[in-house]
């Protein structure tokens, strides 16, 4: 290649244009896509954040010194923080046991994991209504269990939310997690046990060091995820597990104030950039999500 | 760095399967204190097996491993104290070069002045003082390498253990890395088993070999006795260029071997003593292509054609060919220039041929 470019510089030169042009029109059709229903609605709801009745930032003005948004944005923040410390904690030695199973059982195990990505998160959040409501299979068992006698309030509480939302995250914890234990270079633990290390200290200073990519990058699908998360906390919660998600949809729905709407929205925007920036600094998201 | 006392190591009887696969024959083998034993053997003759066997990474079937006196067979790697270089170095990656030297000091309790003090020492000695800092991708492979030394050598192990550690490196540097381990090694002396399949490393570094094949040594010496006394024509392959001729022995007569050449007239012999083969019968004759000269007179030669000259700046091979049809070469520091196809006598001293059994 180097050849060609000093050889016969002016065709290297030519070739390299026609492989951009290539390349560019292979991505002309999800570019205009995406710019079409995508990048075109954003500025559309951006420009409507701005166009409050009381002046431009009306709207932000009214959110940012009001309490229930306050308080909302907070609960937010801390559920999906709470979420994505358990979807993280259940994740890793799910992950871990991913990489130690082979065949069958690794087939085994990797649906358990997948499947729920392909059933709709609508059917699933109702699933966990029939399961977990009062006179459910899950209080039912409890109480043959004599764990109970009363049946536990599992609905429309905290508890729902987070079981629900654990359920549908728990993946995008699982899968990153496992594919940076995969890349691991088995014969560094070897070295690290014969250099006289025991298992926990192989574990916390080769192991988790080295799967820290992973987790990260986990760690973060999970919390943005959570941070918009609409309809579990609207179905499984009650009427305090009001999220972010919730307070815009009843913007919209109920008070029909738009520019509001659109100013939470972009406020929600904001925090997710911001957090993946801060991210992006440390690990490769896109190469964490890759398995090998 | 303070020596400390070093161990032998004693195999007894150790063997192991891989499904049917037998990777090791009973084995028995003992390695001296300060010993530097490589193993040497194609993939898969069980030279790496036997290394991780003694490193602990694999258990086997059957037998003892003694180190130092005591059975360590049932012992975990982490309590052996057993030093390992591995065949990508295994450097941790998250860890700087300083880090991964003090990694098996900090987990033996070794901290502040004195790890400090240790750490540098064993950077120095592998000539990499001052890049403890350094990351690891930061390293070129003779670095990397050279790190990977000094993590195995600075817990003072009872054993070092090294697998195919040059492998990755280029030829010159190959060069310059094992004579760098032969100074260190002659400089402290510590028991060594060292893998590898390349049989110039074995000669240079080793003070014995054991060549392997299909699980089993077949042959156990200094690099010198293997080279000129091989027990088999596998062997005599392995390490070195051969000459190889198919030769009857007529008989043993006082303390001379008479035999024949195959497509050659005349009987010819070679002292009894130490022969690897001395019964009637069919066998092979070794002449290294340094032990042929190219003679004037008949006595004890062979008429061979020359097929081809090359130069190899101090030396020059020669390839001839025997009248068997055979393809063989001779090598000499200034051998008159033959022309292609002239036929030219060849004669060698009999106390430099070995008689070999005439299968592998």
């Amino acid at each position: 290649m180097t050849r060609v470019e000093t050889t016969h510089a002016w065709r290297g030169h030519d070739q390299r244009l026609g492989r951009a042009a290539m390349t560019f029109l292979l991505f002309l059709p999800a570019l205009i896509f995406l710019a079409v229903w995508f990048v075109w609605p954003l500025g559309q709801l951006i420009l409507l954040s701005f166009q409050g009745e009381d002046g431009a930032f009306a709207a932000y003005q009214e959110i940012l010194t009001s309490e229930v948004f306050r308080i909302v944005f907070f609960n937010t923040l801390k559920l999906a923080v709470l979420v994505t410390i358990i979807c993280t904690i259940l994740a890793y030695p799910a992950a871990w046991l991913l990489t130690r199973v082979k065949g069958f059982w690794f087939s085994i195990a990797l649906y358990c994991i997948l499947v729920p990505f392909w059933i709709s998160i609508l059917v699933r959040t109702f699933s966990w209504m029939l399961l977990l409501e009062r006179s459910g299979p899950v209080n039912n068992f409890l109480i043959t269990l004599g764990v109970t006698d009363q049946p536990l309030k599992l609905l429309f509480n905290d508890l729902g939310v987070y079981i629900g939302m654990v359920h549908v995250l728990l993946p995008y914890a699982v899968l990153p997690i496992y594919s940076s234990m995969l890349k691991i270079d088995q014969r560094l633990l070897l070295a690290s046990d014969s250099l006289g290390a025991s298992g926990r200290t192989t574990f916390f200073k080769i192991f988790l060091p080295l799967t820290l990519p992973g987790v990260t990058a986990g760690a973060t699908f999970v919390f943005l995820l959570a941070l918009g998360f609409y309809i579990t906390p609207a179905l499984l919660g009650g009427p305090h597990n009001l999220t972010a998600a919730m307070l815009i949809d009843s913007f919209v729905n109920e008070r029909l104030v738009w520019p509001l709407a659109a100013a939470a929205s972009v406020i929600l925007l904001v925090i997710v950039l911001v957090v993946l920036a801060v991210t992006s600094r440390f690990v490769s998201l896109g190469s964490s999500v890759v398995v090998k | 760095m303070a020596v400390k006392e070093t161990h032998g190591v004693r195999f007894e009887q150790i063997c192991k399967s891989f499904g049917e696969v037998k990777a090791l024959r009973p084995l028995n083998l003992e390695i001296k204190p300060g010993e530097f034993l490589t193993l040497l053997g194609p993939s898969g003759s069980g030279k790496t097996t036997l290394l991780n066997i003694v490193a602990g990474f694999l258990d086997p079937d059957d037998g003892r491993l003694i180190l130092g006196g005591q059975d360590v067979t049932a012992l975990p790697p982490r309590a052996r104290n057993i030093g390992m270089v591995f065949q990508n170095y295994a450097l941790f990656p998250h860890m700087s070069v300083a880090e991964n030297v003090a990694y098996g000091l900090k987990v033996r309790g070794v901290k502040g002045m004195a790890l400090q003090r240790q750490v540098n020492e064993a950077l120095e000695m592998v000539q990499l003082g001052g890049y403890g800092e350094r990351a690891i991708d930061q390293l070129s492979g003779g670095q990397q390498q050279r790190v990977a030394l000094a993590r195995a050598m600075v817990i003072e192990p009872d054993l070092l253990l090294m697998d195919e550690p040059l492998g990755a490196l280029d030829r010159q540097l190959r060069k310059h890395v094992q004579l760098e381990i032969r100074r260190l090694h002659t400089k402290s002396p510590r028991t060594t088993i060292y893998v590898t399949h390349d049989q110039e490393e074995a000669l240079v570094m080793s003070d014995r070999v054991a060549i392997m094949r299909n699980g089993r040594i077949v042959q156990i010496g200094t690099p010198g006795e293997l080279y000129e006394k091989p027990d088999s024509a596998y062997i005599a392959r392995f390490l070195g260029e051969s000459n190889l001729l198919p030769v009857k022995v007529l008989g043993v007569e006082k303390d001379r071997i008479a035999y024949s050449i195959r497509g050659y007239e005349g009987t010819f012999s070679t002292p009894a003593k130490g022969q690897a083969e001395n019964t009637p019968g069919e066998a092979q004759l070794l002449i290294r292509p340094e032990a042929l000269r190219v003679s004037q007179t008949d006595g004890n030669s062979l008429r061979v054609v020359v097929e081809e000259v090359v130069y190899l700046g101090e030396l020059t091979a020669t390839k001839l060919r025997f009248a068997d049809g055979q393809e063989g070469w001779l090598r000499a520091m200034k051998s008159p220039a033959h022309q292609p196809g002239a036929v030219i006598r060849v004669t060698w001293a009999p106390e430099d041929t070995r008689l070999l059994p005439a299968k592998d």
